[in-house]
Parts: structure tokens; C-alpha cells; sequence
């Protein structure tokens, strides 16, 4: 496990940046970063044929560290460029890293629409109710009644729930994992990008800095632990009523379903329209 | 439909002379948004794209269209998107994130009458400040202006040519007037065409850096997945793309972006002379409204009136050195524009001869006549 850990820290980290990176320490992003490493070395993607695209914020600086093709975009636009590269050039890999207020605030639109559109893509959002490269302002994630630099007397809208967001918009595959369950971080990812189609993962993590601090929510360590104890398997969700799901969340693989793929779907447009007359 | 590769006579409007254009140019990836007087163009390349193995795709709104063309861009496809003043208004964001990346592209405004939803269907020249100033910083951008069907597709092609060769967006000035205007045009065979393409890296990828300056002040490029791995950002970076906050670094970057467009002013500033041989009043103009000047100007002829024609193609980088000749040459030029003066300010800002400079507007919608203009003319003769 230490040698395949400094295989992966060797083979895709970028070694002529100039790090320290710009997360905090105990920051989910790494975790994070680490299982994406891994999910694509465990598939063996060819690094030149994998994009990574990403908006802006704390866990969009992620392209900046890793050796891949890296596009590190506008705020809340990375599935936009995303689509673009992907349509341009299909036979690339192409992921993409967001935030919780990246990619359903100000990019709830695009992300709603390349869920419905179906373009061979991955979504990894990393949640962690918060801005936090700003300060710690409320998020579509933050819970009703919490505090935060824009909340500071308890926040009075409801919450997004990003991974039912993506089922109903129609992600053909839609999974939910934390920076506590990193093995199955792993697993899940894999699955997202080996599957045809808009694939979907969401990402619960901590800001202990920000959103944690001012919630008294603990440090990173408590934070992350506290994942454990809120996560309810899918399948074991099933069975639970609502009040004994209150407060806890679903981990696992919430839809896999399969549909046409819209990017594939093209391409036969391009095919049978060279067969009409001009 | 006819394809872009016949050399034989057509009638088209100047939307569809657009879409022969760019494809002539090898455009092969377009995104957009529906919006008049702009949807011609989207639903033309709609059909003509997958038959030349392109793409066309109609995104959720005008930023997702020009964040699409820029990926595409990226991955090494020519692309171009089309809109009017509200989607061109919403492009601004991702527009100055391909300015300070660098990716070509060309991004078409067919102007109509603003400010907001403003009038839809009737024509304006109000986006020209916009289109140079209108994402936010300083950067580099060229802006072109058509005024005819035939404009529609050299200059298109031409667009496309600056945005690969100095790696910047080129913004493509319609107007409502042109772009539904049906001329008969005979399209040049696509032998006769010149096309420029960006310039790949020759070194191996372990010695490419994407952004470090050369002779040209433009770095090769190159595309997504052809081995050369590299991060693109907009934060401010340095030449191997890499976020920096060292103020030499930031300078030296920043001043190579307007440099490289510095360097290229000759071929870049495209302007047209007619009747200035003798001229003495001069009428400039672009757009559709360098037509109606043009006929003022025969008709000034005709009363004795040494009239001569300055149209500005290129708007931006602002064409000093044939306005400066111009405002040199007469005694007064007049700037029939629609809409306040957008460039009769830039025309001022640039008149050191004290020449008489007479503005005339008009934002009500509707054209500016030859008679308007001749009017103009007689009053300063």
C-alpha cells in the first residue's frame, strides 16, 4: 500500500509546481485528490487522454496539482468547457471537479443541463456546505440554521440535496460518498468514470475552518468521523423511516440506469447526414 | 443547401455568408443560443456541421456557449459562436478567460437596437465600445465589422485567421441590416482561399512550455490529448501555465498579451478607401451604414463635392494611422453612426489636425439614409 501510494504521488502529481498546495490542513479536498489518483490508475487511463476540468473555488484548485490535461475555468463553468472538449474530441476522459456553491449556485444551470443533455462526462462535486476561498459564506449547501459569515444569525433558506438534484435532472449514474470512506471513495469513482454517459458523484466533506468553526462542529478529525456516523448506506436507507433518517444521509450508488448517450448519438447524425444530398 | 466549396453565384443573406465563411475557414465546432437576429447562423451550421464531420450544439444559455467553444477550442477544433447584445453581454465572463488563455476563437454579434431586451428585430451599432471593452481588465481583443453579404464571408474568414494566428478571440461585428440583407455573392473555391491555423509545439512535450513568449509574442499551442499535458487557467500564470503572484512575472505576461497584438498591426487593421484620392470631406463608417455613406458620397459627386469614403473593417485595435491620414487629408469627416457616438469619440481622441469632426446618429432603429448623410456633406461644404 506505501509503494502503490508513492507510485501515484510520483506518476500524477506535478512535480514542477510550486507547491505547498493552498488547502488548509485536515482540508477533505486531498482525500479527495487521493481517491481520484487512484480511481484512474486502478483503470489505467493514459494520462494524456484524461482532462480534468474544474471551476473555481478551494477544490477546483485541484487541476492545478495533477498531471493530466487540466482546465481550470470560470466560476460555476467547468461542465460548459467540459462539453466542449468532449464533443470536440470524444475519445477523451473527461472529469470534472467542482464545489458545492461552483456547480449548484452559480453553476446549477449547466449542471442541470449536461445531466439532462447525457454527454459522456464525470462530475466529482466535493461538498463542504461553504464558501470557503472567501471567507465562509452560506452556500445551496448549508444547512437550514446555520451560521456563516453571511448567515451570522442562523441561515433561513433550505439546503440542496446535490446527488437527488442530479438524479432528477437525469445523471445516468448518481453516487454519494464522504472523505471518511475513502475505500469506497475509490470504488465509486471508478464506477462514475468507467460509465457511459453524465455520471455524478458527490462528495461530502469538511471546512472545519469556516463553516465548521462557527457551527462548533469540531476539528477536521471530528468532522470527518462525524461522516461516519451520519452516512446510511442506500440500501439500508430503504428501511429506515424518515425520522430515524433525520439528520443522516445516504451513502452509495443512488442510480444506474442507462440511456443514449448524447455525445455517442451524435455521431451518428454526422453519419447519416453525410449520406444526404447536398 | 448549397455547400461552401462551390465557386457558383448565390443569393444569401449575410448570416448564412457567416456560416460559408467560417466553415470555408475551417470552423468545425459551434455552440450558441437561440436569439434574434442572430438565429440564422445557428440553424445553418445546424445542418451543414455533421456533414462535414463538425459539431453543432444549442447549450443552455450564451455563457455555457462560449465556455463550450473555448473547451472546444482547446481540444484543437476551430469554434465560433453567434449571438446578439443580451448573449453577447452574458459572453463577457468567458470571453476574458480566452483572452487570458489564449485560445482562439471567433465570437459573432449581430447587433440590434439596446440597452437590455432593447428592440429585437431592428438594427444598432450600440455593442462597439462593448465588444472592445466589455469583459472586465485590460486585454487584448480584435473587434472586425461587415457591411455586406460578400464581407460576411471574407471577413469571417479573415477572423478566424487572426484569432488562430495570434491566439486571441476575434469579435465578429454584424449588425441586424447586414445579417438579413440577401445579396447575390459568388463564394470563392476553396483552393483560392487562405487559411491559417494556429502553430502546434515542435519540441518534445518535456521541454513545452505553453505559455513562454517568442519572436512572435505567441506561444505554440497545443491541443488536449496530443501528449503534451499542461494546465490552463484564468488566474494570472506563469509560462508553464502555473498560477503566480510575482509582479514581474504578472507584468511581463500582461504586456505580451497586448504585444503580440502590437506586433501585427499592419495586417491586422483592415480599412478600405474609396473616392479619397481627391477627397476633401470624407464620410467614415462601418458596418451597414458604410452602404448608405457610400451612396451620400456618389451623390456629393454629383453636386461637385470632392467626398471620399473611410470604412473601418477593423474597429479594434482602433485603425489610427488611415483615420489620422484621413482627418489629415480634408477639411471635416462625418461619422454617420447607429447609436451615440462609439466611435466618433475614438475618431476624436486621435484628431491632432484639428480637422472638423461632425457626428451623426441615429437610435431609433432604423437605418441612416443617403440623404441623411448628403445632408451632412452639404453642411460642412
Amino acid at each position: 500500500m506505501v509503494v502503490e501510494t508513492e507510485v501515484i504521488r510520483h506518476e500524477y502529481l506535478r512535480h514542477d509546481k510550486k507547491f505547498p498546495h493552498v488547502w488548509c490542513p485536515g482540508c477533505g479536498n486531498g482525500i479527495v485528490l487521493g481517491s481520484l489518483l487512484r480511481a484512474i490508475h486502478e483503470l489505467g487511463l493514459p494520462k494524456d487522454d484524461v482532462v480534468v476540468a474544474s471551476g473555481i473555488g478551494c477544490s477546483s484548485r485541484l487541476t492545478t496539482y495533477i498531471d493530466f490535461n487540466t482546465l481550470h475555468t470560470t466560476h460555476g463553468r467547468a461542465l460548459t468547457f467540459a462539453t466542449g472538449v468532449k464533443l470536440a474530441k470524444p475519445r477523451l476522459k473527461v472529469i470534472t471537479v467542482m464545489g458545492d456553491g461552483d456547480a449548484t449556485a452559480i453553476g446549477g444551470n449547466h449542471f442541470i443541463h449536461a445531466a439532462r443533455r447525457n454527454i459522456n462526462i464525470t462530475a466529482v462535486i466535493i461538498n463542504n456546505s461553504t464558501y470557503g476561498m472567501t471567507g465562509g459564506q452560506y452556500s445551496p449547501t448549508t444547512p437550514y440554521g446555520s451560521k456563516s459569515t453571511t448567515s451570522v444569525y442562523g441561515h433561513v433558506e433550505h439546503d440542496f440535496s446535490i446527488a437527488e438534484l442530479a438524479v432528477t435532472a437525469g445523471a445516468v449514474f448518481v453516487a454519494r460518498g464522504t472523505v471518511y470512506h475513502a475505500a469506497q471513495l475509490d470504488k465509486l469513482l471508478e464506477q462514475a468514470i468507467t460509465k457511459r454517459g453524465f455520471s455524478v458523484v458527490e462528495v461530502i466533506s469538511n471546512c472545519h475552518v469556516q463553516h465548521g468553526r462557527r457551527n462548533k462542529l469540531g476539528d477536521a478529525v471530528t468532522m470527518i468521523t462525524g461522516f461516519r456516523d451520519r452516512a446510511v448506506p442506500v440500501a439500508k436507507a430503504a428501511k429506515m423511516s424518515a425520522e430515524e433518517m433525520r439528520g443522516k444521509f445516504t451513502i452509495g450508488v443512488l442510480c444506474d440506469v442507462d440511456k443514449p448517450v448524447s455525445s455517442e448519438e451524435y455521431d451518428r447524425i454526422r453519419q447519416e447526414s453525410c449520406q444526404l444530398p447536398q | 443547401m448549397a455547400s461552401p466549396e462551390t465557386g457558383q453565384r448565390l443569393l444569401l443573406q449575410g448570416n448564412e455568408a457567416v456560416v460559408h465563411g467560417a466553415l470555408a475557414a475551417g470552423c468545425r465546432f459551434f455552440a450558441g443560443y437561440p436569439i434574434t437576429p442572430a438565429s440564422e447562423i445557428s440553424e445553418l451550421l445546424s445542418v451543414m456541421l455533421p456533414k462535414v464531420g463538425g459539431t453543432f450544439i444549442q447549450m443552455e444559455d450564451e455563457i455555457a456557449s462560449m465556455g463550450a467553444i473555448i473547451g472546444a477550442s482547446l481540444a484543437g477544433v476551430k469554434s465560433m459562436t453567434a449571438t446578439s447584445g443580451p448573449g453577447f453581454s452574458l459572453m463577457q465572463e468567458n470571453l476574458g478567460y480566452a483572452c487570458i488563455t489564449e485560445v482562439p476563437c471567433v465570437v459573432v454579434n449581430v447587433m440590434r437596437g439596446g440597452p437590455s431586451t432593447g428592440l429585437p428585430t431592428n438594427v444598432s451599432q450600440g455593442d462597439v465600445l462593448m465588444a472592445r471593452w466589455g469583459t472586465h481588465g485590460d486585454h487584448p481583443i480584435i473587434v472586425l465589422a461587415v457591411s455586406s453579404v460578400a464581407d460576411c464571408f471574407s471577413i469571417t474568414v479573415r477572423a478566424f485567421n487572426l484569432s488562430e494566428k495570434y491566439r486571441v478571440p476575434v469579435i465578429l461585428l454584424s449588425d441586424e441590416v447586414v445579417a438579413h440583407t440577401r445579396e447575390c455573392v459568388v463564394l470563392p473555391s476553396q483552393d483560392k482561399i487562405r487559411v491559417v491555423d494556429r502553430i502546434a509545439p515542435s519540441v518534445p512535450p518535456e521541454w513545452y512550455k505553453p505559455y513562454a513568449d517568442n519572436n512572435r509574442g505567441v506561444p505554440d499551442m497545443a491541443s488536449f490529448g496530443e501528449g503534451y499535458r499542461h494546465h490552463v487557467t484564468g488566474l494570472v500564470h506563469d509560462e508553464r501555465g502555473y498560477p503566480t503572484q510575482q509582479p514581474k512575472e504578472i507584468e511581463s505576461f500582461l504586456m505580451r498579451l497586448h504585444d503580440k497584438i502590437t506586433k501585427g498591426f499592419s495586417e491586422i487593421m483592415i480599412t478600405k478607401t474609396q473616392m479619397m484620392e481627391d477627397a476633401d470631406v470624407c464620410v467614415i463608417a462601418y458596418g451597414c451604414v458604410s452602404r448608405a455613406a457610400m451612396q451620400a458620397i456618389k451623390m456629393a459627386r454629383a453636386h461637385g463635392i470632392k467626398a471620399g469614403m473611410l470604412q473601418l473593417i477593423t474597429l479594434f485595435p482602433f485603425p489610427r494611422k488611415a483615420v489620422d491620414a484621413a482627418l489629415r487629408q480634408c477639411s471635416a469627416a462625418i461619422v454617420p453612426e447607429l447609436n451615440l457616438g462609439q466611435m466618433a469619440r475614438e475618431i476624436n481622441r486621435v484628431n491632432q489636425t484639428g480637422t472638423r469632426v461632425v457626428k451623426y446618429n441615429r437610435i431609433d432603429g432604423q437605418m441612416i439614409t443617403p440623404d441623411e448623410i448628403l445632408k451632412q456633406i452639404l453642411g460642412v461644404s
